[in-house]
């Protein structure tokens, strides 16, 4: 089959299937809401109890489920392609760590600032995420030979263990509702409430975007090796350079949206790999569309599994996510 | 010999074995108490135990009288060495820690054993804490003081209206996300029943639980109680820190501004403070 032929069907299908998950998601929930109700634009809005349950506590999570489980996924197959490790995830280089440790010092300092609607804890986690990316770039490029992605690759797991360290040390001297609090903060949650923090995520993740759909051919490459992508023309340094900061960036805005929510960004690229083969062109679109999907549907068990209690659901994704991937490896192997 | 044959005869068998047993009280009276509980150490001071205490936990502020004393670490972190260095005769834990526990016990030191129950348990603690430190009327004395201020807020709400409440103890400041509150059962939905509310989340039996939006209006509560630990605060910061709420205006407490916010730091310490949280949260549901 001609390849673009191939690409455009099966992501295709991907697309098809997050459409569908991300229109059925915002009509169930743990409260019963009449669709019609919630669409009667005669009802004034301060009286609509079906419409704001459906834009104001279901479509902000749908879409926040969305953009961060399609950002962890592309990203964790971006990062996993740049060092050349299959057990690459968004959360390697230590920018969820930086990100939780801004955001557990919001949290525990009870700082409390806003910016264009922002407010403290998801614009510390951000901040968090930007001084760990400097950090592990600094150190990959401080042998003056380029980017190492070996370096990168210890200079970040590394500086995971010493962030982890520091947020274990933080919530030590917390208070105990705050550390409680914070560690909440660390499981996940997309029940975001509203646009802004959405809207506010949406320009990083773009820009990233934008930058991964520049980058199949060289992921494809730079995955085989530095030299046989250098020996075809890829300018290695600046193709590196370019993934780490746009899967850094994205990390960013997607942990201080919903928190550092593990699994997908290591479960989704291998899944749709074990599906679609490994070909950049088709994993790194399918994974955002699947990750994107996959993190809605968690998110959706974790709203009506337990309602009216919630389960976080940075516990639903590695709870659904493992088993099936395990069921799934063990099937094809 | 003599003290056989004296025991042969039941009154004098009877004044001997009470002399003994007064006498093995007085021994076990204890005279250097180390308390890791805030909430129970004011219980000991509002017993009148408080000049046995010798050392508190890093989070106690009251009564005043506490900050003075050396502190031994708290719940998570008790600083055994210290503990027993001080060389105390009763050491107040707390349930969970099993670790202290072992260690008192190989130290034997004797400790008394507390967890949070509901508001009753509070008059079972301080009756518990009379009978083991010798203050059996101070204590009778604290929890008839204390029941007479309960009784008083509760005759002065009974028979009105009990509007359906949620009682929102923490939130991510400036949004929606995060929020946790009293569910059916415990020390804050005795507080809000006893204030003469209705708590609107009495079907989930926990004591406090994460809520998200859709519950919130679902439940459409008709009065929204924030407890907030400043003690001050102006009226444009009140209308900052409920003006997220806005975003759920179906919800009548929302509509009908009935979001508030109820101040202090000693609002939800199970102890003999507790009537003074009581009386803010009741004066908030019924003004």
């Amino acid at each position: 089959m001609n390849i673009r032929r191939r690409i455009v069907i099966v992501v295709g299908m991907f697309a098809l299937f997050t459409a569908a998950v991300m229109l059925w998601a915002p009509t169930v929930g743990s409260t019963a809401i009449s669709l019609t109700r919630a669409f009667d634009r005669s009802i004034p809005w301060d009286a609509n109890v079906d419409a704001q349950i459906f834009f104001v506590a279901r479509l902000p999570r749908v879409l926040a489920g969305a953009l961060v489980g399609a950002t962890l996924a592309a990203a964790g197959v971006v990062l996993q392609a740049l060092l050349r490790n299959p057990l690459a995830t968004p959360f390697t280089l230590g920018v969820s760590a930086g990100a939780s440790l801004g955001a557990m010092l919001a949290v525990t300092m009870r700082l409390e600032f806003g910016l264009l609607g922002v407010t403290s804890i998801p614009l510390a986690s951000f901040g968090g995420s930007i001084v760990a990316t400097a950090l592990v770039y600094a150190l990959a490029v401080s042998q003056r030979r380029g980017l190492s992605t070996n370096v990168l690759l210890l200079a970040g797991v590394t500086l995971n263990a010493f962030f982890s360290a520091l947020i274990l040390f933080v919530q030590y001297i917390a208070d105990f509702a705050e550390a409680l609090r914070a560690i909440r903060w660390m499981m996940g949650g997309l029940d975001v409430a509203g646009y802004t923090p959405i809207v506010a995520a949406l320009p990083f993740v773009l820009l990233a975007f934008g930058t991964f759909a520049m980058m199949p051919r060289t992921l494809n490459l730079l995955s085989v090796g530095t030299d046989a992508a250098a020996a075809r023309g890829v300018e290695v340094t600046t193709a590196q350079r370019l993934a780490f900061f746009s899967a850094s960036l994205a990390t960013g805005a997607a942990v201080s949206l919903g928190g550092p929510i593990g699994f997908i960004g290591i479960i989704v690229p291998h899944l749709v790999r074990l599906l679609v083969g490994s070909d950049h062109r088709v994993v790194l679109p399918a994974s955002a569309l699947f990750g994107a999907s996959f993190l809605v549907l968690c998110d959706l068990a974790a709203r009506i599994v337990m309602a009216p209690l919630e389960i976080p659901v940075g516990v639903v994704t590695a709870l659904i996510g493992g088993p099936f991937f395990l069921w799934l490896l063990v099937k094809r192997s | 010999m003599t003290v056989l044959r004296l025991l042969r005869r039941p009154a004098s068998a009877g004044l001997f074995l009470s002399v003994l047993l007064l006498a093995s009280l007085s021994a076990q009276q204890p005279k250097r108490i180390i308390s890791l509980v805030p909430n129970v150490t004011e219980i000991l001071f509002a017993i009148g135990a408080g000049p046995q205490v010798v050392a508190v936990s890093t989070y106690d502020v009251e009564p005043p009288e506490v900050r003075s004393l050396p502190t031994v670490g708290a719940l998570v972190d008790p600083d055994t060495e210290k503990i027993i260095s001080l060389r105390p005769d009763l050491v107040i834990t707390y349930g969970s820690q099993t670790d202290l526990h072992a260690q008192l016990k190989a130290a034997n030191l004797p400790y008394f054993d507390y967890r949070h129950g509901g508001l009753d348990h509070i008059f079972v603690t301080m009756r518990a804490l009379g009978a083991r430190t010798g203050h059996v009327d101070g204590a009778e004395r604290a929890a008839h003081t204390l029941q007479a201020a309960i009784d008083a807020v509760k005759q002065r709400v009974a028979g009105k209206p009990r509007p359906k409440t949620l009682l929102v103890f923490g939130r991510e400041p400036g949004s929606l996300r995060n929020i946790y509150a009293s569910a059916g059962r415990g020390f804050l939905h005795d507080m809000l029943v006893a204030a003469g509310g209705n708590d609107v989340l009495s079907d989930i039996d926990r004591e406090s639980a994460q809520v998200n939006t859709e519950l919130i209006l679902a439940r459409a509560p008709e009065v929204i109680i924030e407890l907030n630990s400043a003690n001050r605060l102006n009226d444009a910061d009140l209308k900052q820190v409920v003006a997220p709420w806005q975003a759920l205006s179906t919800v009548p407490a929302v509509r009908n501004k009935r979001v508030l916010v109820v101040m202090g730091s000693g609002l939800t310490v199970p102890g003999p403070r507790v009537a003074e949280g009581l009386d803010k949260i009741a004066r908030a549901l019924h003004p």
